[in-house]
Formats: C-alpha cells, structure tokens, sequence
C-alpha cells in the first residue's frame, strides 16, 4: 500500500457478465441494489457498491436501494450519496429505500408493489410520491437486481424473486461465501457473480476507476504469495520430519 | 470536527481490537464490549423505528387503520415464554411463522435449489470444450454423493469411487479456504488502509 506495485488485475467472466449487463441497459432503465450487509463486511462489498453504483449513474439508469441486513441500514444511505455525489439527484436517479424487516417476505411483497412494502424511503418520504418510484411497481419494472451480499441473502433473491417473479439477478459477496454460488452461475439463475476484493477490483477496472479494492490488490496479491510460500515450507518440513522418525 | 473524532474514535478501536494479537487485555475487552452493546442498542434503535413506528404507530395515527394490531398481538406473544404460566402462548406465532415460512419456501426452495440445480449436473454432453465442465460436475457429483453412502463398504469399485469423492471435497475445500484467506486479508487491508490513509495521512 506504501510503494505500489501495480501488479495486473485480469477481469474474469463472471464479473464482466454483471458490467456487460448493466453497460448494455438503455438509459433510464432501473436496477434494484440490496446492500445486505453490516460494518464487518465494508472491506469487500463498499468498494464494489461504489463501483457498480457509479457504473449505472454514468449510463444514466435509476437505481433504487435498500437492505435486508439491519446493521447495514445507514451504511446503503452513505454509499449512495458517496457514488452520486455530482452524478445522480436523490429522488430523480435514485432513491434509498433503507431497512424493513421481514427477509424473503420483503422480496416477496415487492413482487406484487414495493411501495407498499417500504411505505417511506430512507429520509422519511412517501415512496409511492418520490418521482423516481412513480414508474416503478414492482419487478416487472427493473431490469436487473443486485444483492451485494455478506450473507445468505441471494439464496433468498434466487429463491423468492428469481424462481418467482423471474427477476433477472447478479451478486455481489464476500470471497467466503462465493464458493456458494458458483452453483447458481452455472445454472444461469444469476447472471453474474463479484467475489470479493478481487472481484470489486476488477469491476473497477472495467469502469477505468482506481478505488479502494485496486489500492488493496498488491498486498492482497503478496499475502497469498506468503500464504503459499509458508504452505509448502510446512508441508516441505512436515515430510520432512515423517522421514525421519523412523530412524531416530 | 465531527468526522475527525469519528476517524480518531474508530482507529483508537481497531488498535484496541489488534492489542490481542499481543495477548488479552482490558483495551480488547472494552472494544468488544463496546461493540456488543452498540450493535445491540443501534438494532433496538432500528427496529423501533423501521417497525413499530413506520408499520404499526403510522398506520393507526394517520389512516386509522387499527388492523395492525392483530399481527402486533400475535407477535407480542413471542414474549410469552419469558412467563411460565402463559408459556404455551408462543406456540401461536411460532405456528403462524413455520406455516406461511414452509408454505411459501417449499415450493419455491425445491425448484430452485433441487430442480434447477439437479438439472445443470444432468445436461447432456456434446463433443466441445464447454462439455467438459458438464462431465466434470458430473462426475463429481455422482464420486461424492457415494462418497457419503454409507449402506455399502468402501472397498472395490465403490472405494475408488468414494476415493475420487474424496478428491473433489478435497478440491472445493481448498477453494473455499482459499477464498476464505483472500476475505480475511481484505479486512486486514482495509483497516490497515483506514488507519494509514484515513488516520495518519501517510497515504
């Protein structure tokens, strides 16, 4: 992080999809962002929200976000005024719709009308009267969502608003939990799928920005390099020792 | 002024935290106590205001509409069991939540993670590149499900099918601590680049 070494981010096919998707939207189109995630989580998933909320205000589609993680319901409402900043007008662009409880039964809802589901946004306003929603019902009207995710949250998404309402997902989520969802790629059941750091560092390679995930990627890079160097050392050593208690 | 002690507050935090890697000391115990209670105070502060406020004290106050008092009720009875007279109560909304969750989830659940799921490990294999993952999941699908088939010994055939069964766990369990690496060095960094970048203003 002291000397940068800029060592080569190579975009993979999985997050590509998710740039491709959003790159070829016609402006105006809108895209749901469910930011579920907590503090915890802010090193892998804020780089990504920021990446991919910037990727849609530049293509000019309304972006409506929200979370199903209650630790998580100020973090959406920094990242989006953090992404719009100069870009997008709260209300015309975009809207927070914050935290309601309830989990899939919130996904479920907002299949039939989301403005019932979160009767206010975030800043306390009527989300049937902010001008952005009055075009929007449900998921008929948005063309991809997103679930940035620290948790089981797509599996949810997948379950509730994919297999039901056909809404067409990507995911966003913490390096632990992509070996999850793997399975959900490969059954196109999601279209696209951001694991980690890594995963935010190449979308903001695709999107030509330097942010916090690429600043991140040469330690990243040269801890696995030591990870690895201290895995075979041990293995070298263990071997090693096996051969030799025999003959002690 | 305010963003300045938040920045100084959380990095006098994270230090307090990473103190254990010395050993435990009363600096740790008081950021994890702190962290607790403030977790714990800022969802009770949510919840009041995402639930009881917006969905049962606004209905009633501007449109009148006191039917919200029948999920209210139901849910209060969740607090039943903390009255050992009354204890059995719970069992109403604990009803009412398995039945709406299972109904609502069963149908749903197998279709999308049982159906779709066996029918991508099913697909049929054509002589290209792309079949090549096909036959792979499929064989490491059928090698691992024998692996955990308990009714026949593992010896012969079976055994060396339980063997590549093996193989392929072996496989994704090295994935996935390798992922799992990867996510927890990307906290590091991040609370390395707060402290330097956000703190100090070193980069």
């Amino acid at each position: 992080m002291l000397i940068p070494i800029g060592l080569p981010i190579k975009e993979t096919g999985e997050v590509k999809s998710v740039y491709d998707y959003i790159e070829k939207l016609p402006p105006g189109s809108a895209i749901l962002v469910s930011m579920d995630y907590d503090p915890a989580a802010l090193a892998e998933l804020y780089p990504m929200t920021i990446a991919i909320l910037r990727h849609a205000f530049s293509k000019d589609i309304k972006v409506i976000g929200m979370t199903l993680w209650i630790t998580g319901a100020s973090l959406g409402d920094i990242a989006m005024r953090e992404a719009a900043e100069g870009k997008a007008q709260m209300g015309e662009d975009y809207v927070y719709l914050g935290y309601v409880p309830g989990g899939a039964n919130v996904i479920m809802r907002m299949g039939e009308d989301i403005s019932a589901v979160f009767l206010k946004d975030y800043s306390g306003r009527i989300t049937s009267e902010i001008p952005l929603m009055k075009n929007i019902k449900n998921y008929k009207d948005i063309s991809l969502m997103i679930d940035l995710a620290a948790g089981a949250t797509p599996e949810a998404w997948v379950v509730y608003a994919g297999a039901k309402y056909n809404q067409t997902i990507a995911v966003g989520c913490t390096a632990v939990s992509a070996v999850g969802y793997y399975p959900f790629l490969n059954t196109k059941q999601i279209i696209g799928l951001i694991g980690g750091m890594k995963g935010a560092a190449e979308y903001e390679k695709l999107i030509k920005t330097r942010g916090t995930a690429t600043a991140g990627m040469d330690s990243q890079s040269i801890a696995h390099i030591a990870i690895i160097v201290l895995i075979i050392v041990a293995n070298i050593s263990y071997f090693a020792m096996r051969r030799k208690k025999p003959g002690e | 002024m305010g963003t300045y002690i938040g920045i100084w507050i959380a990095a006098g935090l994270t230090l307090c935290i990473y103190s254990f890697l010395y050993k435990d000391n009363p600096f740790f115990k008081f950021a994890e106590h702190l962290f607790v209670g403030v977790s714990a105070g800022y969802t009770i502060a949510i919840t009041w205001n995402e639930a009881i406020l917006k969905l049962i004290w606004e209905p009633m106050k501007t449109k009148n509409d006191f039917t919200v008092l029948i999920p209210a009720a139901i849910g209060l009875l969740m607090f039943s069991r903390f009255i050992p007279k009354y204890r059995w109560l719970i069992r109403w909304p604990l009803a009412f939540i398995i039945g709406v969750g299972a109904g609502a989830s069963i149908p749903r659940v197998m279709q999308s993670l049982i159906f779709e799921q066996t029918a991508a490990t099913l697909k049929p294999v054509a002589f290209n590149l792309a079949s090549i993952n096909t036959v792979i999941i499929a064989v490491g699908v059928i090698c691992t499900l024998i692996y955990f088939f308990f009714s026949l010994e593992h010896k012969g055939p079976v055994g060396i099918v339980s063997k590549i069964g093996i193989i392929f766990l072996m496989v994704s369990f090295g994935a996935a601590f390798g992922y799992t690496i990867m996510a927890r060095i990307s906290l590091l960094i991040e609370r390395v680049y707060f402290l330097l970048h956000d703190w100090l203003h070193i980069i």
